[in-house]
């Protein structure tokens, strides 16, 4: 199909039912970051009952603030660009849903939430976070949009089943909505679902049938990126020129497609277990309100959280590998450096997908597994820190002796690194059954794994968007905004979830309604809750800067240049934005590796090198 | 603009884009499978009064099926070389043979199996071993009927393309028949674990 023909193309195929990768990309990543807005707007909800418990949530203001959103983005987006203002809608409908939240006798009656509320918002908090936010931002976005480009492919290798793993997300994110507005309301057994509570809890049905939409849609999209990657290689791009993003994205589409089914069996299972009356998860004479369950019972309700993990660890790297892939992008391209130890990196990366399906029973160690299990997934989940590490240090090597520019991108990639950093190394208590003794279920499993996936991966896709801002629109995000942004988001987030390490030492279990405040050993730790809540709210006034950033520059008529960051790898070896089909004007031919920057050409510095222009370097 | 390798192998790594798919996505499908053994292991070590299977269970009924898959498997086979030789009269008679075995397969799975003992009131909520036959051949034959409907596309429909692209129409047939084989192959692994074991 020429441009020609590609542009009489109807509306609904060009920007609708696309199969276009980029066009995918776009949706992905448009839809992902609603979704974390959403899931952030549930968690700020949570965290004033957890500072201010049983007292009125000021939900006025929340909806005032989200319809003025809407609304700033409907006068600055004007006549001339209806598709922007229609962005609004997003800022609309959350504002129409913390108005229905406060409506009704089930949740948020007069602003005081209901202790089954705060259950539903914590579940779906943690669901729509992983599942329908960050993986799809990570993957779904980020994966589609540039790993075409970066192996200089016309698309993906399967372009309408692209479109269909865009859809069939869409539907499974529309459905988990929906599911606030049933009888009973939404699910709330937590995201990990553990049975037999989530087989007799209301609301959990439609998140098992929601949940397996998603799942569907990552199985499809995950042979649609390997497919890409190993065939669609443009010609020289071999597999050690090949970008490390790339690289994170093949080993992710792995952990994907081959993590993804046991959870599938498993919702299955105890979807039946909830509407036909199967025993899967269920032991005999199951009790609930003092009467006994009629179930035939011999289930086994470890056989869920062994299914369930046996997906949720190695869903843990999908959502920090694309993440590290982005890091390093950003780092080499703001050093000015080759990435330090590209073949160590790319071993490590083997070496934790493969390692990732070996430790998942270490969320698992106070079910009573037996110590030479629980010896064993200890050992492999410290086996597994090393490959991290290496990644840390690679990047940090890559610092040594570099002419860092400190663009915004490059501030976040800094930021990202202590950041991972100390989201690793609060991770290794957990990972040793004593201490985990301890720590299990308390707020320090919180603080950790908010630290690896809030200013590790998120930190790592603010850093992506404003790197390849200018390749998607043609136009760079504004800087002063960008810095704003930057150290309101990493003040806040550090404000949020260090206090949450602090907390859970102290023993403060996660899931309770009231933030502590009825147990005595909280007490002394409790002034923390008000300090969270804070963070959270300095972490969403903060992006307000990044929301308006967008929508500013995309105002703007002067376009950047082609390659502003001037990068090496592939993606920018055709026009910002690349051409509608086919991406390449004309088809290029790959010489080099991935980060050839500040190399020697006949005796002259080269100050960058792109993958696609033949020179020869001398060592 | 066209996708490179949907119909010509990629010379370095000797595979179309269709074929490295399914691949891949059967590699997911013995994860799925994987998964659902595992369970059935689980529960089955777990359980205290696990049933005689053998008793539960009609053996007759399936080994008829096994041998049914078997001869369906063959039968795929078969249309693929037909078509290979170019054979196109040979194709159409023998994925149409497949399809009929598939679909006995399923007519006996429901008519003599399936609803004699929903009739004697043996259900999911029976017993756990009940939800496990279910769970595992009903998405078996979830399988096959998928199976059915993209067999009967290529019978009719889908046909048409021998005429515009045979290299192609080809490589489809083969991918089905990939699919096909692993569809059989499970059933090999359920029969003796549901039935005999």
């Amino acid at each position: 199909m020429t441009n020609a023909e590609y542009s009489r193309q109807s509306f609904w195929r060009q920007y609708i039912f696309s199969v276009d990768h980029k066009v995918i990309g776009l949706q992905y990543g448009l839809t992902a970051l609603s979704f974390l807005l959403l899931g952030f707007m549930l968690m700020v909800l949570m965290r004033w009952q957890l500072a201010f418990p049983g007292e009125v949530i000021p939900w006025l203001t929340f909806v005032v603030i989200f319809i003025l959103l809407g609304l700033a983005i409907v006068f600055l987006a004007g006549k001339k660009r209806p598709y922007l203002a229609l962005n609004s809608l997003i800022f609309f409908g959350i504002a129409a849903l913390i108005w229905y939240f406060t409506t009704g006798e089930e949740r948020l009656p007069g602003g005081i939430m209901l202790p089954e509320f705060y259950n539903q918002l914590g579940t779906m908090h943690g669901t729509i976070m992983v599942f329908l936010g960050v993986v799809p931002l990570a993957v779904g976005a980020f994966g589609n949009y540039i790993l075409p480009l970066q192996i200089g492919a016309p698309d993906m290798a399967f372009p309408r089943m692209n479109m269909v793993s865009y859809w069939v997300y869409f539907i499974g994110g529309v459905l988990m909505i929906i599911s606030f507005f049933l009888p009973g309301g939404a699910a709330q057994s937590g995201w990990t679902s553990y049975s037999p509570l989530a087989d007799i809890n209301t609301g959990q049905t439609m998140w098992l049938v929601a949940m397996l939409f998603v799942i569907i849609s990552s199985l499809l999209g995950a042979i649609n990126f390997i497919v890409t990657t190993v065939q669609l290689r443009v010609e020289g791009m071999t597999w050690f020129r090949l970008p490390f993003f790339v690289w994170t994205q093949l080993i992710t589409a792995f952990l994907l497609l081959l993590a993804f089914p046991s959870l599938q069996i498993g919702a299955i299972m105890q979807l039946l277990d909830r509407v036909a009356g199967s025993s899967f998860f269920i032991p005999a004479g199951i009790i609930q309100g003092g009467k006994v369950l009629e179930y035939s019972g011999g289930g086994n309700p470890l056989l869920w959280q062994h299914l369930f993990w046996f997906l949720a660890h190695p869903e843990v790297y999908v959502l920090i590998l694309p993440a590290i892939g982005i890091i390093t992008e950003v780092v080499t391209n703001n050093t000015r450096k080759p990435l330090w130890g590209y073949p160590a990196m790319v071993y490590s990366l083997f070496f934790i997908g493969f390692m990732s399906f070996l430790v998942y029973a270490h969320h698992m160690f106070i079910t009573g597994m037996g110590t030479a299990v629980t010896t064993w997934f200890q050992t492999t989940t410290l086996i597994i820190s090393i490959p991290s590490i290496i990644f840390l240090a690679v990047i940090v090597f890559t610092l040594w002796g570099g002419s860092i520019r400190f663009t915004t991108p490059m501030l976040f990639a800094l930021a990202w690194v202590p950041m991972f950093g100390i989201g690793g190394l609060t991770g290794l208590p957990l990972g040793l059954a004593p201490p985990d003794i301890h720590l299990h279920d308390t707020y320090y499993v919180i603080g950790h794994f908010h630290y690896i996936v809030a200013p590790g991966s998120i930190i790592a896709f603010f850093a992506g968007i404003y790197y390849w801002f200018p390749k998607i629109c043609g136009k760079k995000l504004n800087d002063n905004l960008g810095k704003v942004h930057f150290w309101g988001t990493i003040i806040g987030m550090n404000l949020t979830f260090a206090p949450m390490l602090v907390q859970g030492m102290a023993g403060v279990s996660r899931r309770l309604y009231d933030g502590g405040l009825g147990y005595d050993h909280a007490q002394p730790v409790l002034f923390l809750n008000e300090w969270m809540t804070w963070g959270a709210w300095i972490i969403g006034i903060f992006q307000i800067f990044f929301i308006l950033n967008i929508v500013l520059t995309l105002r703007k008529k002067s376009r950047s240049e082609e390659n502003p960051w001037d990068a090496t790898t592939l993606e920018w070896a055709t026009t910002s934005p690349p051409i509608a089909h086919g991406n390449f004007i004309t088809e290029p031919f790959v010489y080099h590796g991935p980060y050839e920057y500040n190399v020697s050409v006949n005796g002259q510095n080269v100050p960058y090198l792109p993958q696609h222009k033949k020179m020869d370097i001398e060592d | 603009m066209e996708i490179p390798f949907t119909v010509s192998e990629r010379p370095d790594t000797g595979l179309t884009n269709p074929k490295f798919g399914i691949w891949l996505f059967l590699a997911s499908e013995v994860m799925l499978f994987g998964s659902l053994f595992s369970s059935y292991i689980i529960l089955r070590t777990g359980s205290l009064d696990w049933p005689v299977q053998s008793d539960e269970l009609n053996i007759t009924i399936g080994a008829v099926n096994t041998a049914i898959l078997i001869a369906s498997s063959l039968t795929m086979v078969l249309s693929w070389t037909a078509l290979k030789e170019k054979q196109f009269k040979r194709f159409k008679l023998f994925i149409g043979l497949t399809i009929l075995f598939a679909v006995l397969f399923l007519v006996l799975k429901i008519w003599l199996e399936y609803i004699p003992k929903i009739h004697h009131g043996h259900i999911l909520s029976t017993n756990t071993f009940f939800a496990m036959y279910y769970l595992m051949t009903g998405l078996h034959a979830l399988h096959i009927l998928g199976g059915v409907v993209v067999m009967i596309f290529f019978w009719g429909p889908g046909s048409k393309m021998w005429q515009t692209n045979p290299d192609q129409f080809v490589n489809r047939i083969e991918v089905v028949g990939l699919y096909w084989h692993f569809v059989d192959l499970v059933w090999i692994f359920l029969f003796p674990t549901l039935y005999l074991l």
